[in-house]
């Protein structure tokens, strides 16, 4: 509940309707004429999955689909089959390296986040300097020197390619450093006191409290690496090693101008997108959760 | 850098300090007070070691980012910083012409003068204000709900941003249509504001406006999510001791409490909207189909840098550009911290 003395006549217990109070009536209203309007590409992500041919190409394009059918996944089908290198080996690819991403984004960010933020070690601000900077630096002409580095380290065609340069996210350091700032210090001192180590510390407190930030990152670390084309582009040699993502696109980019599987490449935003959806509501309801219990006082 | 030197240094320390306790026991008549004249020179360098390796642990911790960062990011940016004092095509070797890049930027690129830089300003003025402004109201609005109804409403305003590229090019076309059937145009039609259908997105004087439009919409990013979290994380016996004091408006609330109890939030959310909007560029070419925008009316910094960088292949002035693009957010960022104030230790 948004204000303390509501969650007391909560407790008297009605629908959850009679307990909103005329402002959040109201409130909802307004935010839900709004959403519609946000959610459009949703809305329009899966029905253009399931538009036959002659919708497809209307003009304007319609937001909902008038005669459903499931041409299209067959055609997406009838292309992945003729591929060289199995569909499912492409997936294999994408969730392995998203996860892994996942896992490692988050808790390498967190870490690195944690000392810059409560020890105030030589260097510090320094580091943080550097991280805010580089944030700001446009990327494009960066690619070049990064194809140099990850050849010179000759981690090339392997899983590594897919998985370290998405390691260095900046963005999530920054997040994740701004809400340790606001754990209380002596919450820290009060552990340390009773024998924990820094290590401990960091597990049993940093990370609990910060579940809202630490799972804002994943759900970024998730968007980059699914999502991602580049690394397998510029790093993979074989195509055995290339993204799901990047598979996709290799439909979707010859066909500017071409009428030819649209149908497929509708499918396959589809298929992309959804775990997108699946992971940000799966993180983002852990992210509204840990309020009600979180530790900062 | 800083943690391998860290590590480096640490050793370094443990040597030095196993050397000095030898030393005082291989001659245990020499005082200790002798020492210090003979340690005096590098005193300050040796305290700053010290006080490394009392922090080794912290070192420890940032240690596997800063490696993969310092890797793909620094080595990286220094590069192209590198390269912006050269003249690279991406096939031969780059050539050193020292400042020329920058030279040339300044005083004699007429269409980065005249519409790249001026329409980024607009641009960044309304938009980084503007979609930050937005994002934290729409947060604070979400966090006034029951708590269950809150996901899904954050995740309505985080889908333009969650499917970014379908989402310019595909919802907005649709609404933005030169033609009456266009949806904007023709319920402007109907209500009699204007008399002929208007080029939202290929005229030069409406692009940048469609631009701004479409770029507010979708501007619920991540600062949006660290907002709200920020605002629900923020203890509700605040709002509660502030009420028994008397406080009587949520707009007081906001002020009073909710604003300074998540100040790092919303310094997140100011860096992240300043970055965002400079980093902006393909939305333009997106929205009029055509790549530059008619009379270069959307031409942003960025797709300056895509011009020289991926069609021109010039990528010495590229990296010149972007140089150029990151000073000018280092500044806009220093101006913006400047009017949050108070955050006086970074």
């Amino acid at each position: 509940m948004a204000r303390p003395w509501q969650a007391l006549t909560k407790r008297r217990g009605g629908s959850r309707l009679t307990r909103m109070d005329g402002f959040q009536k109201l409130l909802t209203l307004l935010l839900i004429v709004l959403s519609v309007f946000m959610l459009l590409p949703i809305v329009y992500i899966f029905n253009h999955a399931f538009k036959p041919y002659h919708e497809l190409f209307v003009y304007p394009p319609t937001f909902l689909v008038n005669e459903p059918s499931l041409q299209n996944v067959n055609e997406l089908l009838a292309v992945t089959a003729r591929s060289t290198v199995p569909m499912i080996r492409y997936m294999f690819n994408s969730v392995f390296t998203s996860v892994l991403a996942v896992v490692f984004v988050t808790g390498v960010s967190a870490l690195c986040a944690y000392p810059l933020s409560k020890h105030r070690f030589p260097g510090s601000g320094f580091v943080f300097a550097a991280i805010l900077l580089t944030l700001m630096f446009a990327p494009e002409v960066v690619q070049i020197p990064r194809y140099l580095v990850v050849s010179g380290l000759g981690i090339m065609n392997t899983y590594f390619a897919h998985l370290l340069p998405l390691m260095a996210m900046p963005i999530g350091v920054f997040l994740l450093k701004q809400f340790v700032d606001q754990i209380p210090d002596s919450l820290l001192e009060a552990a340390r006191i009773d024998g924990a180590n820094e290590f401990i510390v960091f597990l049993r407190i940093v990370i609990p409290v910060c579940m809202p930030a630490v799972a804002t990152v994943a759900i970024l670390a998730f968007q980059n690496s699914w999502g991602n084309i580049e690394t397998s582009a510029l790093f993979m040699l074989d195509d055995e090693m290339k993204s799901f993502a990047f598979f996709l696109s290799t439909l979707t980019n010859n066909l500017a101008n071409n009428v030819a599987m649209q149908g497929a490449a509708a499918v396959a935003s589809l298929i992309m997108f959804v775990p997108n959806l699946i992971v940000f509501v799966i993180l983002q309801s852990k992210v509204i959760t840990t309020m009600a219990h979180s530790g900062i006082k | 850098m800083s943690s391998k030197a860290g590590a480096a240094a640490a050793k370094e320390n443990r040597k030095r300090q196993t050397i000095a306790r030898a030393g005082l026991a291989a001659a245990p008549g020499r005082s200790v007070a002798l020492e210090y004249p003979v340690k005096a020179e590098p005193g300050r360098l040796r305290l700053l070691l010290r006080q490394m390796w009392e922090y080794r642990i912290s070192y420890l911790f940032i240690a596997p980012f800063m490696l993969c960062f310092i890797a793909f990011i620094v080595v990286p940016v220094l590069a192209a910083v590198g390269l912006s004092f050269t003249y690279f095509n991406a096939i031969e070797a780059p050539r050193f012409i020292g400042w020329q890049n920058f030279q040339y930027l300044i005083s004699q690129d007429l269409l980065f003068l005249k519409h790249a830089l001026p329409n980024t300003f607009k641009f960044a003025v309304i938009v980084g204000p503007g979609g930050y402004i937005a994002a934290f109201l729409l947060a604070w609005l979400i966090s006034q709900l029951p708590s269950r109804s809150r996901k899904w409403f954050a995740l309505a305003m985080y889908t333009p941003s969650l499917t970014i590229g379908i989402a310019m090019s595909i919802v907005w076309l649709p609404m933005l249509t030169g033609d009456r059937i266009g949806y904007l145009n023709s319920v402007l039609l109907r209500l009699g504001w204007i008399d002929t259908p208007q080029l939202w997105v290929t005229d030069p004087s409406y692009l940048m406006n469609s631009m701004i439009g479409v770029t507010l919409w979708s501007s619920m990013g991540v600062g949006f999510l660290a907002m709200l979290a920020g605002i629900l994380n923020v203890n509700k016996d605040y709002y509660e001791a502030a009420r028994i004091d008397g406080m009587k408006s949520r707009l007081q609330e906001i002020w009073y409490i909710t604003i300074p109890s998540m100040k790092p939030q919303m310094l997140f959310g100011a860096v992240m909207a300043i970055v965002t909007t400079f980093k902006t560029g393909a939305i333009g070419v997106e929205l009029s189909g055509v790549n530059p925008t008619p009379a270069y009316s959307g031409h942003l910094i960025i797709n300056h840098i895509d011009d020289f960088g991926f069609i021109r292949f010039e990528m010495g002035y590229a990296a010149a550009i972007s140089v150029f693009l990151l000073a000018l957010m280092y500044v806009s960022n220093k101006l913006s911290w400047g009017l949050f104030g108070s955050k006086g230790d970074e």
